[in-house]
Protein backbone atom coordinates (compact mmCIF):
# COMPACT_ATOMS: atom_id res chain seq x y z
CA UNK A 1 0.00 0.00 0.00
CA UNK A 2 1.52 3.62 -1.14
CA UNK A 3 1.11 6.38 1.19
CA UNK A 4 1.40 9.57 -1.47
CA UNK A 5 2.40 13.10 0.12
CA UNK A 6 0.48 15.36 -2.16
CA UNK A 7 0.58 18.77 0.00
CA UNK A 8 3.50 20.26 -2.12
CA UNK A 9 1.99 19.43 -5.08
CA UNK A 10 4.27 17.09 -6.03
CA UNK A 11 3.82 13.74 -5.20
CA UNK A 12 6.62 11.45 -3.78
CA UNK A 13 4.92 8.17 -3.41
CA UNK A 14 6.21 6.51 -0.45
CA UNK A 15 5.39 2.83 0.21
CA UNK A 16 4.61 2.53 3.84
CA UNK A 17 7.59 1.58 6.03
CA UNK A 18 8.36 0.68 9.63
CA UNK A 19 8.62 4.46 11.34
CA UNK A 20 11.97 5.04 11.39
CA UNK A 21 12.11 6.63 15.08
CA UNK A 22 14.68 5.29 16.93
CA UNK A 23 13.95 3.40 20.35
CA UNK A 24 17.70 3.61 22.19
CA UNK A 25 18.42 1.47 24.37
CA UNK A 26 18.56 3.16 27.72
CA UNK A 27 20.98 6.21 27.29
CA UNK A 28 22.06 9.01 29.73
CA UNK A 29 21.12 11.08 27.51
CA UNK A 30 17.17 10.05 27.39
CA UNK A 31 14.75 11.83 29.72
CA UNK A 32 11.91 9.39 28.49
CA UNK A 33 9.40 9.55 25.75
CA UNK A 34 6.48 11.69 24.43
CA UNK A 35 3.44 9.82 22.80
CA UNK A 36 2.38 11.99 19.56
CA UNK A 37 0.74 11.30 16.76
CA UNK A 38 3.43 9.17 14.72
CA UNK A 39 4.01 7.13 17.81
CA UNK A 40 6.29 6.85 20.92
CA UNK A 41 9.21 9.73 20.93
CA UNK A 42 12.24 10.13 22.88
CA UNK A 43 12.44 12.67 24.91
CA UNK A 44 16.53 14.03 25.13
CA UNK A 45 18.04 16.26 27.75
CA UNK A 46 19.65 19.38 26.98
CA UNK A 47 22.03 19.62 29.89
CA UNK A 48 25.19 17.98 28.50
CA UNK A 49 27.40 15.94 31.48
CA UNK A 50 31.04 15.04 32.06
CA UNK A 51 30.46 12.02 30.20
CA UNK A 52 29.34 13.96 27.33
CA UNK A 53 32.04 16.51 27.87
CA UNK A 54 34.29 13.56 28.10
CA UNK A 55 33.38 11.97 24.94
CA UNK A 56 33.89 15.58 22.86
CA UNK A 57 37.45 15.40 24.18
CA UNK A 58 37.87 12.08 23.74
CA UNK A 59 37.13 12.42 19.68
CA UNK A 60 38.93 15.36 19.76
CA UNK A 61 42.02 13.37 20.32
CA UNK A 62 40.43 10.86 18.41
CA UNK A 63 39.68 8.29 20.34
CA UNK A 64 36.71 5.83 18.12
CA UNK A 65 36.26 9.61 16.15
CA UNK A 66 34.24 7.06 14.22
CA UNK A 67 32.14 5.76 16.50
CA UNK A 68 30.47 8.34 18.03
CA UNK A 69 27.04 8.76 17.37
CA UNK A 70 23.30 8.31 17.78
CA UNK A 71 20.46 6.55 16.33
CA UNK A 72 19.36 8.66 13.49
CA UNK A 73 15.41 9.82 13.43
CA UNK A 74 12.91 12.05 15.61
CA UNK A 75 13.25 13.10 19.08
CA UNK A 76 12.00 15.79 21.01
CA UNK A 77 13.30 18.51 23.06
CA UNK A 78 11.42 20.11 26.35
CA UNK A 79 7.30 19.41 25.35
CA UNK A 80 7.11 20.18 22.49
CA UNK A 81 4.15 20.68 19.87
CA UNK A 82 2.92 20.44 15.81
CA UNK A 83 3.86 24.28 16.05
CA UNK A 84 7.15 23.54 17.59
CA UNK A 85 10.24 24.52 15.08
CA UNK A 86 12.07 21.12 13.73
CA UNK A 87 15.85 21.22 14.46
CA UNK A 88 18.00 19.14 12.08
CA UNK A 89 21.16 17.68 12.53
CA UNK A 90 23.92 14.96 12.00
CA UNK A 91 24.12 11.44 13.71
CA UNK A 92 27.96 12.52 14.99
CA UNK A 93 26.94 12.55 18.34
CA UNK A 94 29.41 15.96 19.19
CA UNK A 95 26.64 17.44 16.62
CA UNK A 96 23.87 16.54 18.77
CA UNK A 97 25.12 17.30 21.83
CA UNK A 98 25.93 20.85 20.67
CA UNK A 99 21.72 21.05 19.24
CA UNK A 100 20.46 19.93 22.21
CA UNK A 101 22.65 21.99 24.99
CA UNK A 102 21.42 24.82 22.53
CA UNK A 103 18.00 24.43 23.10
CA UNK A 104 17.65 24.26 26.83
CA UNK A 105 14.65 25.31 28.11
CA UNK A 106 12.87 25.35 24.81
CA UNK A 107 10.49 22.72 22.92
CA UNK A 108 11.76 21.16 19.63
CA UNK A 109 11.83 18.51 17.70
CA UNK A 110 15.44 17.62 16.25
CA UNK A 111 15.43 15.28 13.28
CA UNK A 112 19.00 13.99 13.49
CA UNK A 113 20.67 12.62 10.08
CA UNK A 114 21.93 9.47 9.45
CA UNK A 115 25.38 11.00 8.28
CA UNK A 116 27.36 7.71 9.33
CA UNK A 117 28.44 9.69 12.76
CA UNK A 118 29.76 12.23 10.44
CA UNK A 119 29.59 15.78 11.51
CA UNK A 120 27.08 18.59 9.87
CA UNK A 121 29.74 19.74 7.14
CA UNK A 122 32.08 17.12 6.05
CA UNK A 123 29.01 14.98 5.77
CA UNK A 124 27.33 17.45 3.21
CA UNK A 125 30.47 17.95 1.39
CA UNK A 126 30.25 13.95 0.86
CA UNK A 127 26.66 14.71 0.25
CA UNK A 128 25.67 12.27 3.34
CA UNK A 129 24.01 15.32 5.06
CA UNK A 130 22.11 15.63 1.91
CA UNK A 131 18.83 16.35 0.35
CA UNK A 132 18.16 12.62 -0.10
CA UNK A 133 18.73 11.60 3.41
CA UNK A 134 16.49 14.73 4.52
CA UNK A 135 13.61 13.94 2.52
CA UNK A 136 13.78 10.45 3.12
CA UNK A 137 14.27 11.03 6.77
CA UNK A 138 11.41 13.80 6.55
CA UNK A 139 9.22 11.24 5.36
CA UNK A 140 9.49 7.99 6.86
CA UNK A 141 9.39 10.23 10.29
CA UNK A 142 5.78 11.29 9.18
CA UNK A 143 6.82 14.74 10.17
CA UNK A 144 4.03 16.38 7.71
CA UNK A 145 1.15 14.38 10.39
CA UNK A 146 3.60 15.94 13.39
CA UNK A 147 4.00 19.61 12.73
CA UNK A 148 1.20 22.01 11.52
CA UNK A 149 4.03 24.02 9.96
CA UNK A 150 6.28 22.87 7.11
CA UNK A 151 9.75 24.50 7.87
CA UNK A 152 12.87 22.18 8.63
CA UNK A 153 15.51 24.49 9.96
CA UNK A 154 18.97 23.10 8.98
CA UNK A 155 21.98 24.38 9.85
CA UNK A 156 23.95 26.59 7.47
CA UNK A 157 26.75 24.22 6.80
CA UNK A 158 24.43 21.53 5.76
CA UNK A 159 23.90 23.84 2.52
CA UNK A 160 26.73 21.89 0.60
CA UNK A 161 24.60 19.06 0.57
CA UNK A 162 21.39 20.37 0.37
CA UNK A 163 19.14 21.81 -1.95
CA UNK A 164 16.62 23.89 -0.46
CA UNK A 165 14.21 24.45 -3.31
CA UNK A 166 14.22 20.91 -4.38
CA UNK A 167 13.76 19.82 -0.82
CA UNK A 168 10.66 21.86 -1.06
CA UNK A 169 9.69 20.16 -4.08
CA UNK A 170 9.90 16.82 -2.65
CA UNK A 171 8.65 16.78 0.55
CA UNK A 172 6.81 20.17 0.46
CA UNK A 173 8.94 21.51 3.74
CA UNK A 174 11.08 24.61 3.31
CA UNK A 175 14.41 24.66 4.43
CA UNK A 176 15.18 27.75 6.57
CA UNK A 177 18.95 27.88 7.21
CA UNK A 178 19.90 28.06 10.60
CA UNK A 179 22.98 29.93 12.15
CA UNK A 180 26.40 28.50 11.72
CA UNK A 181 26.54 27.66 15.11
CA UNK A 182 23.99 25.74 17.09
CA UNK A 183 24.73 28.02 20.22
CA UNK A 184 23.61 31.05 18.21
CA UNK A 185 20.26 29.16 17.94
CA UNK A 186 18.08 31.06 20.98
CA UNK A 187 18.67 34.39 19.22
CA UNK A 188 18.14 32.89 15.44
CA UNK A 189 14.72 31.45 16.60
CA UNK A 190 13.92 34.35 18.85
CA UNK A 191 14.03 36.60 16.07
CA UNK A 192 11.57 34.57 13.80
CA UNK A 193 14.26 32.62 12.00
CA UNK A 194 16.64 35.15 11.29
CA UNK A 195 20.05 35.22 11.42
CA UNK A 196 22.77 37.77 11.55
CA UNK A 197 25.69 38.14 9.10
CA UNK A 198 27.88 37.08 12.01
CA UNK A 199 26.01 34.05 12.60
CA UNK A 200 26.64 32.83 9.04
CA UNK A 201 30.16 33.41 9.28
CA UNK A 202 32.83 30.79 9.85
CA UNK A 203 35.73 31.99 12.09
CA UNK A 204 39.09 30.22 12.23
CA UNK A 205 40.38 31.22 15.69
CA UNK A 206 43.12 30.39 18.00
CA UNK A 207 40.73 28.24 19.80
CA UNK A 208 39.32 26.72 16.56
CA UNK A 209 42.77 25.73 15.42
CA UNK A 210 44.14 24.08 18.17
CA UNK A 211 40.97 22.41 19.17
CA UNK A 212 41.16 20.75 15.50
CA UNK A 213 44.67 19.91 15.54
CA UNK A 214 44.71 16.78 18.19
CA UNK A 215 43.37 14.63 15.32
CA UNK A 216 45.66 15.62 12.73
CA UNK A 217 48.59 14.72 15.44
CA UNK A 218 47.03 11.36 16.27
CA UNK A 219 46.48 10.85 12.39
CA UNK A 220 50.41 11.23 11.26
CA UNK A 221 52.12 10.19 14.80
CA UNK A 222 51.76 6.44 13.03
CA UNK A 223 53.83 7.95 9.84
CA UNK A 224 56.18 9.60 11.81
CA UNK A 225 56.46 6.90 14.56
CA UNK A 226 57.40 5.00 11.50
CA UNK A 227 60.00 6.80 10.45
CA UNK A 228 61.23 7.43 14.18
CA UNK A 229 61.66 3.42 14.12
CA UNK A 230 63.68 3.29 11.32
CA UNK A 231 65.96 5.44 12.04
CA UNK A 232 67.04 4.35 14.88
CA UNK A 233 67.68 0.91 13.18
CA UNK A 234 69.76 2.57 10.91
CA UNK A 235 71.83 3.98 13.46
CA UNK A 236 73.63 1.09 13.98
CA UNK A 237 75.00 1.59 10.50
CA UNK A 238 78.42 2.60 10.26
CA UNK A 239 82.07 2.25 8.42
CA UNK A 240 82.71 -0.88 10.77
CA UNK A 241 79.42 -2.43 10.06
CA UNK A 242 76.82 -2.52 12.38
CA UNK A 243 76.71 -1.83 16.16
CA UNK A 244 74.75 -1.33 19.22
CA UNK A 245 76.65 2.29 20.20
CA UNK A 246 75.33 3.63 16.77
CA UNK A 247 71.85 2.72 17.33
CA UNK A 248 72.34 4.33 20.69
CA UNK A 249 74.25 7.45 19.66
CA UNK A 250 73.06 8.20 16.13
CA UNK A 251 69.27 6.15 15.71
CA UNK A 252 67.81 7.45 18.62
CA UNK A 253 68.90 11.12 18.48
CA UNK A 254 67.84 11.28 15.01
CA UNK A 255 64.52 9.15 15.82
CA UNK A 256 64.49 11.86 18.77
CA UNK A 257 65.01 15.06 16.24
CA UNK A 258 62.07 13.44 13.66
CA UNK A 259 59.47 12.95 16.60
CA UNK A 260 60.07 16.38 18.05
CA UNK A 261 60.14 18.31 14.31
CA UNK A 262 56.80 16.28 13.83
CA UNK A 263 54.93 17.50 17.45
CA UNK A 264 56.39 20.93 16.97
CA UNK A 265 55.30 21.75 13.17
CA UNK A 266 51.57 19.77 14.35
CA UNK A 267 51.00 22.08 16.89
CA UNK A 268 52.99 25.71 15.92
CA UNK A 269 51.79 24.95 12.15
CA UNK A 270 47.74 25.63 13.39
CA UNK A 271 48.74 27.82 16.65
CA UNK A 272 50.75 30.15 14.27
CA UNK A 273 49.10 30.02 11.03
CA UNK A 274 47.88 33.92 10.20
CA UNK A 275 51.30 34.82 11.55
CA UNK A 276 53.39 32.60 9.49
CA UNK A 277 54.22 33.28 5.63
CA UNK A 278 53.21 32.83 2.86
CA UNK A 279 49.57 31.52 1.81
CA UNK A 280 49.86 28.00 0.42
CA UNK A 281 50.20 25.70 4.18
CA UNK A 282 52.81 23.92 2.17
CA UNK A 283 54.97 27.26 2.20
CA UNK A 284 54.18 28.25 5.64
CA UNK A 285 55.07 24.92 6.93
CA UNK A 286 58.39 24.95 4.87
CA UNK A 287 59.11 28.22 6.79
CA UNK A 288 58.61 27.10 10.07
CA UNK A 289 60.39 23.73 9.45
CA UNK A 290 63.56 26.21 8.63
CA UNK A 291 63.10 28.00 11.55
CA UNK A 292 62.87 25.11 14.06
CA UNK A 293 65.59 23.41 12.08
CA UNK A 294 67.39 27.04 12.97
CA UNK A 295 66.19 27.10 16.89
CA UNK A 296 67.74 23.07 17.42
CA UNK A 297 70.65 23.97 15.38
CA UNK A 298 71.61 27.13 18.55
CA UNK A 299 69.85 25.31 21.16
CA UNK A 300 72.40 22.29 20.65
CA UNK A 301 70.28 19.89 19.50
CA UNK A 302 72.02 16.27 18.50
CA UNK A 303 72.22 17.18 14.73
CA UNK A 304 75.48 16.15 14.49
CA UNK A 305 79.24 17.83 13.54
CA UNK A 306 79.93 18.77 9.95
CA UNK A 307 77.76 19.84 6.62
CA UNK A 308 76.10 16.60 5.94
CA UNK A 309 74.03 16.24 9.17
CA UNK A 310 73.43 20.14 8.96
CA UNK A 311 71.94 19.63 5.35
CA UNK A 312 70.81 16.17 6.13
CA UNK A 313 67.98 17.83 9.09
CA UNK A 314 68.03 21.12 7.28
CA UNK A 315 66.83 19.67 4.31
CA UNK A 316 64.10 16.83 6.20
CA UNK A 317 62.70 19.33 9.29
CA UNK A 318 61.35 21.63 6.79
CA UNK A 319 60.16 18.60 4.45
CA UNK A 320 58.25 17.09 7.13
CA UNK A 321 57.06 20.73 8.45
CA UNK A 322 55.74 21.48 5.72
CA UNK A 323 54.45 18.00 4.49
CA UNK A 324 52.45 18.53 8.33
CA UNK A 325 50.93 21.71 7.58
CA UNK A 326 50.03 21.02 3.93
CA UNK A 327 47.42 18.25 5.69
CA UNK A 328 46.12 20.97 8.50
CA UNK A 329 44.23 21.99 4.95
CA UNK A 330 41.73 19.55 5.85
CA UNK A 331 41.01 20.56 9.00
CA UNK A 332 40.66 24.56 7.66
CA UNK A 333 38.01 26.47 7.23
CA UNK A 334 39.29 27.90 4.53
CA UNK A 335 40.87 26.58 1.68
CA UNK A 336 39.27 25.65 -1.70
CA UNK A 337 39.94 22.78 -3.33
CA UNK A 338 41.47 24.48 -6.63
CA UNK A 339 43.76 25.98 -4.38
CA UNK A 340 45.05 22.96 -2.49
CA UNK A 341 45.48 21.43 -5.75
CA UNK A 342 47.64 24.24 -7.23
CA UNK A 343 49.84 24.31 -4.22
CA UNK A 344 50.11 20.79 -3.87
CA UNK A 345 51.26 20.15 -7.59
CA UNK A 346 54.13 22.52 -6.72
CA UNK A 347 55.06 21.73 -2.68
CA UNK A 348 54.66 17.59 -3.04
CA UNK A 349 57.68 17.39 -5.49
CA UNK A 350 59.94 19.40 -3.60
CA UNK A 351 58.94 17.56 0.00
CA UNK A 352 59.82 14.70 -1.97
CA UNK A 353 63.08 15.83 -3.05
CA UNK A 354 64.12 17.57 0.25
CA UNK A 355 63.28 14.35 2.09
CA UNK A 356 65.01 12.15 -0.01
CA UNK A 357 68.17 14.36 -0.42
CA UNK A 358 67.74 14.72 2.95
CA UNK A 359 67.93 11.27 3.96
CA UNK A 360 70.48 10.34 1.42
CA UNK A 361 72.40 13.02 3.36
CA UNK A 362 71.94 11.23 6.59
CA UNK A 363 72.75 7.82 5.02
CA UNK A 364 75.72 9.09 4.21
CA UNK A 365 76.94 10.65 7.01
CA UNK A 366 76.59 7.18 8.99
CA UNK A 367 79.65 6.43 6.98
CA UNK A 368 81.33 9.40 7.48
CA UNK A 369 83.39 9.16 10.61
CA UNK A 370 82.62 12.56 13.05
CA UNK A 371 79.60 13.41 11.07
CA UNK A 372 76.84 12.20 13.54
CA UNK A 373 76.50 13.05 17.37
CA UNK B 1 42.89 34.55 6.66
CA UNK B 2 43.18 34.85 2.57
CA UNK B 3 43.94 31.44 0.57
CA UNK B 4 45.23 31.01 -2.91
CA UNK B 5 42.34 33.02 -4.38
CA UNK B 6 43.33 32.99 -7.90
CA UNK B 7 42.69 29.81 -8.30
CA UNK B 8 38.47 29.77 -7.17
CA UNK B 9 36.51 28.43 -9.70
CA UNK B 10 33.47 30.07 -9.05
CA UNK B 11 31.62 31.40 -11.91
CA UNK B 12 28.17 33.89 -11.56
CA UNK B 13 25.84 34.81 -14.44
CA UNK B 14 24.06 37.59 -12.85
CA UNK B 15 21.57 37.70 -15.75
CA UNK B 16 20.06 34.15 -14.40
CA UNK B 17 19.82 35.71 -11.05
CA UNK B 18 16.12 35.61 -9.83
CA UNK B 19 16.85 37.76 -6.13
CA UNK B 20 15.82 34.50 -3.81
CA UNK B 21 19.39 35.02 -1.61
CA UNK B 22 20.27 31.91 -0.99
CA UNK B 23 23.71 32.42 -1.85
CA UNK B 24 24.14 34.60 1.02
CA UNK B 25 22.50 33.02 3.38
CA UNK B 26 24.31 29.50 2.83
CA UNK B 27 28.00 30.89 2.42
CA UNK B 28 30.16 30.71 5.15
CA UNK B 29 32.71 33.54 4.28
CA UNK B 30 30.07 35.87 2.36
CA UNK B 31 31.05 35.52 -0.92
CA UNK B 32 27.90 37.06 -2.34
CA UNK B 33 25.66 40.30 -1.25
CA UNK B 34 22.58 41.62 -2.17
CA UNK B 35 22.35 44.53 -3.80
CA UNK B 36 19.02 45.69 -5.05
CA UNK B 37 17.19 42.85 -5.34
CA UNK B 38 19.68 40.64 -6.76
CA UNK B 39 22.88 38.69 -5.85
CA UNK B 40 26.18 40.58 -6.31
CA UNK B 41 29.88 38.74 -5.88
CA UNK B 42 31.16 40.40 -3.02
CA UNK B 43 34.34 38.77 -2.26
CA UNK B 44 34.76 36.10 -4.92
CA UNK B 45 38.35 35.26 -3.30
CA UNK B 46 37.38 34.38 -0.38
CA UNK B 47 35.24 31.37 -1.63
CA UNK B 48 36.26 27.99 -0.49
CA UNK B 49 34.22 26.04 -3.18
CA UNK B 50 31.84 23.93 -1.24
CA UNK B 51 29.47 24.71 -3.53
CA UNK B 52 26.44 25.41 -0.96
CA UNK B 53 25.89 28.40 -3.02
CA UNK B 54 25.59 26.45 -6.78
CA UNK B 55 23.58 23.34 -4.98
CA UNK B 56 20.82 25.83 -3.49
CA UNK B 57 20.91 28.36 -6.74
CA UNK B 58 17.28 27.21 -8.94
CA UNK B 59 18.17 28.90 -11.82
CA UNK B 60 21.19 27.61 -12.16
CA UNK B 61 23.52 31.32 -11.92
CA UNK B 62 26.00 29.87 -10.22
CA UNK B 63 28.61 27.64 -11.15
CA UNK B 64 31.81 26.25 -8.79
CA UNK B 65 33.50 22.97 -9.54
CA UNK B 66 32.96 22.39 -5.74
CA UNK B 67 35.21 19.77 -3.74
CA UNK B 68 36.84 19.38 -0.67
CA UNK B 69 39.62 21.47 0.09
CA UNK B 70 41.94 18.25 1.96
CA UNK B 71 45.44 18.04 1.07
CA UNK B 72 45.32 14.67 2.50
CA UNK B 73 42.46 13.43 0.65
CA UNK B 74 43.62 14.74 -2.47
CA UNK B 75 46.47 12.88 -1.95
CA UNK B 76 44.78 9.44 -1.40
CA UNK B 77 42.31 10.39 -4.82
CA UNK B 78 45.68 10.66 -6.98
CA UNK B 79 46.92 7.80 -4.96
CA UNK B 80 43.37 5.99 -5.96
CA UNK B 81 43.59 7.30 -9.40
CA UNK B 82 39.72 8.49 -8.67
CA UNK B 83 38.51 12.14 -9.38
CA UNK B 84 39.37 14.96 -7.19
CA UNK B 85 36.18 16.12 -6.86
CA UNK B 86 35.29 13.04 -5.65
CA UNK B 87 38.30 12.68 -3.65
CA UNK B 88 36.54 12.08 0.39
CA UNK B 89 38.69 12.63 3.19
CA UNK B 90 37.65 8.70 4.04
CA UNK B 91 36.03 10.16 7.30
CA UNK B 92 33.29 7.87 6.88
CA UNK B 93 31.13 5.03 9.34
CA UNK B 94 33.05 2.37 7.09
CA UNK B 95 36.58 2.90 7.01
CA UNK B 96 38.41 3.08 10.08
CA UNK B 97 40.51 5.59 9.75
CA UNK B 98 41.58 9.23 7.93
CA UNK B 99 43.29 9.50 4.67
Amino acid sequence: MTDSRCDSGSCERVAAQPLAIPRPAVEPWIAGAVDTVVGKVPVVKTSLKARDYVGSMKVRWNVRRMDYRVPPGLYAVGDPSAESPVLVSANYKLSFDRLRGAVEGRSAWLLVLDTKGVNVWCAAGKGTFGTDELVARVNSCLLERLVSHRKLVVPQLGAPGVSAPEVHRRCGFRVEYGPVRASDLPAFLDAGMKATPDMRRVRFGLWDRLVVAPVELTIGAKKAALIAASLVLLGGLGPNGYSMEGVRAVGLPSAALVLVSFVLASVLGPALLPWIPGRAFALKGAVLGVVVFACLATCGAPLGAGWLPALAWGLSIPAISSFVVMNFTGASTFTSQSGVLREMRVAVPLQIAAAALGAACWLAGLFVAGSHP
Amino acid sequence: MRYLEEAVTLGFDATRCNGCGLCVRVCPHAVFAMVEKRAVLADRGACIECGACAKNCEPSAISVRAGVGCAAGLLGSVLSRTEPTKASCGCSGESSGCC
